[in-house]
């Protein structure tokens, strides 16, 4: 199915959910309300049928606006590639976990969350990824510090005398 | 030693010298390193301990637990979540113990020197290193040269005068 298919398909069953797209990159920007249903639409349509999560990004505009997670679908059946966009404002918005439509997302869920703070409701183990549990800050956010220690190990910023 | 007093004690199973010089002989024919890998400087650690390089002929082998090793080699990049971790493994090794610190990562945090929140800066900002091997990573003959470093840095110890 090319893009435009896809496109009109999703737009006549959620014609709500779309807020963009785009033909180039082949996106599809979706509100976050809308994304459990979509989701398992996109899934379980027999025209569409995305049953692989390749990969999941998150990422983030800049200090004082939106973060936002794509998920990158390819469909084994059909062979046809879809990106969907989801952004969610910086304090306390959320998007709706897709851990229950591809068991992929989970992990990857996880580790938007430890790199952006991205909340994801109704994820079966919302925890940090890869950073330790008392880690303080979302370190990928472009208005990050990184703090002056550790549990009392130092993270030497100033390096003068080295360059 | 003085030669004298070696012949007028030395009969057939007889050996006289100073008993640091033995403590450090069998230290120093055994340092047994703590099998952990943390990068692709572990990569050249295990080609180390493989025959090809044969640590095996200096009396040097892995082993898999703290509680039986006496030299902890630092191979690869030290993240804060990990150095927290390798603080305990190295408490948990019983005296004497020793510490190379292996590649530019552990060194002085390698590529990650300047930028980058998550890895120390030198694992000597967490636990004492005794020899530094150079390289990104390091031959194993540069492992080798390290630990035969050590080696002689053990010989030249006094464990019986040591204060404290």
């Amino acid at each position: 199915m090319e893009f435009s298919e896809v496109i009109r398909h999703v737009g006549s069953t959620f014609p709500e959910a779309v807020v963009s797209q785009d033909e180039g990159t082949h996106y599809l920007q979706i509100v976050p309300e809308q994304w459990r249903d979509v989701a398992l639409h996109l899934r379980d349509d027999s025209k569409l049928r995305f049953d692989a999560l390749m990969c999941l990004t998150g990422f983030d505009k800049g200090p004082g606006q939106s973060l936002g997670v794509i998920y990158s679908l390819h469909s084994m059946e059909h062979d046809h590639k879809l990106e969907v966009r989801i952004e969610v404002a910086r304090d306390g918005g959320a998007v709706p976990s897709a851990a229950h439509v591809w068991r992929t997302a989970d992990w990857h869920e996880r580790e938007a969350y430890d790199m952006f703070g991205i909340t994801f409701t109704d994820h079966p183990d919302h925890r940090r990824m890869l950073l330790p549990d008392d880690w303080i800050g979302h370190p990928l956010r472009k208005d990050y510090e990184t703090p002056d220690d550790y549990r009392g190990i130092p993270v030497p910023k100033d390096k003068r005398g080295w360059e | 030693m003085d030669i004298s007093l070696a012949n007028r004690f030395s009969q057939d199973n007889v050996l006289v010298g100073k008993l640091d010089q033995l403590i450090n002989w069998a230290r120093s024919g055994s340092p047994w390193f703590f099998q952990f890998g943390l990068a692709c400087c572990a990569i050249e650690m295990i080609a180390a301990a493989q025959p090809r390089y044969d640590l095996e002929r200096f009396g040097i082998m892995p082993r898999a637990t703290p509680r039986q090793a006496d030299v902890m080699i630092v191979s690869g990049t030290v993240t804060l979540k990990m150095a927290t971790r390798i603080k305990r493994l190295y408490e948990q090794m019983p005296n004497p113990k020793y510490v190379v610190s292996m590649g530019s990562c552990a060194n002085s945090g390698g590529p990650y020197w300047q930028y980058g929140y998550h890895v120390v800066k030198g694992v000597d900002l967490v636990i004492p290193v005794d020899v530094y091997v150079p390289g990104c990573p390091p031959r194993p003959e540069a492992l080798q040269e390290g630990l035969l470093h050590l080696r002689k840095k053990i010989r030249e110890e006094t464990p019986l005068r040591k204060i404290g």
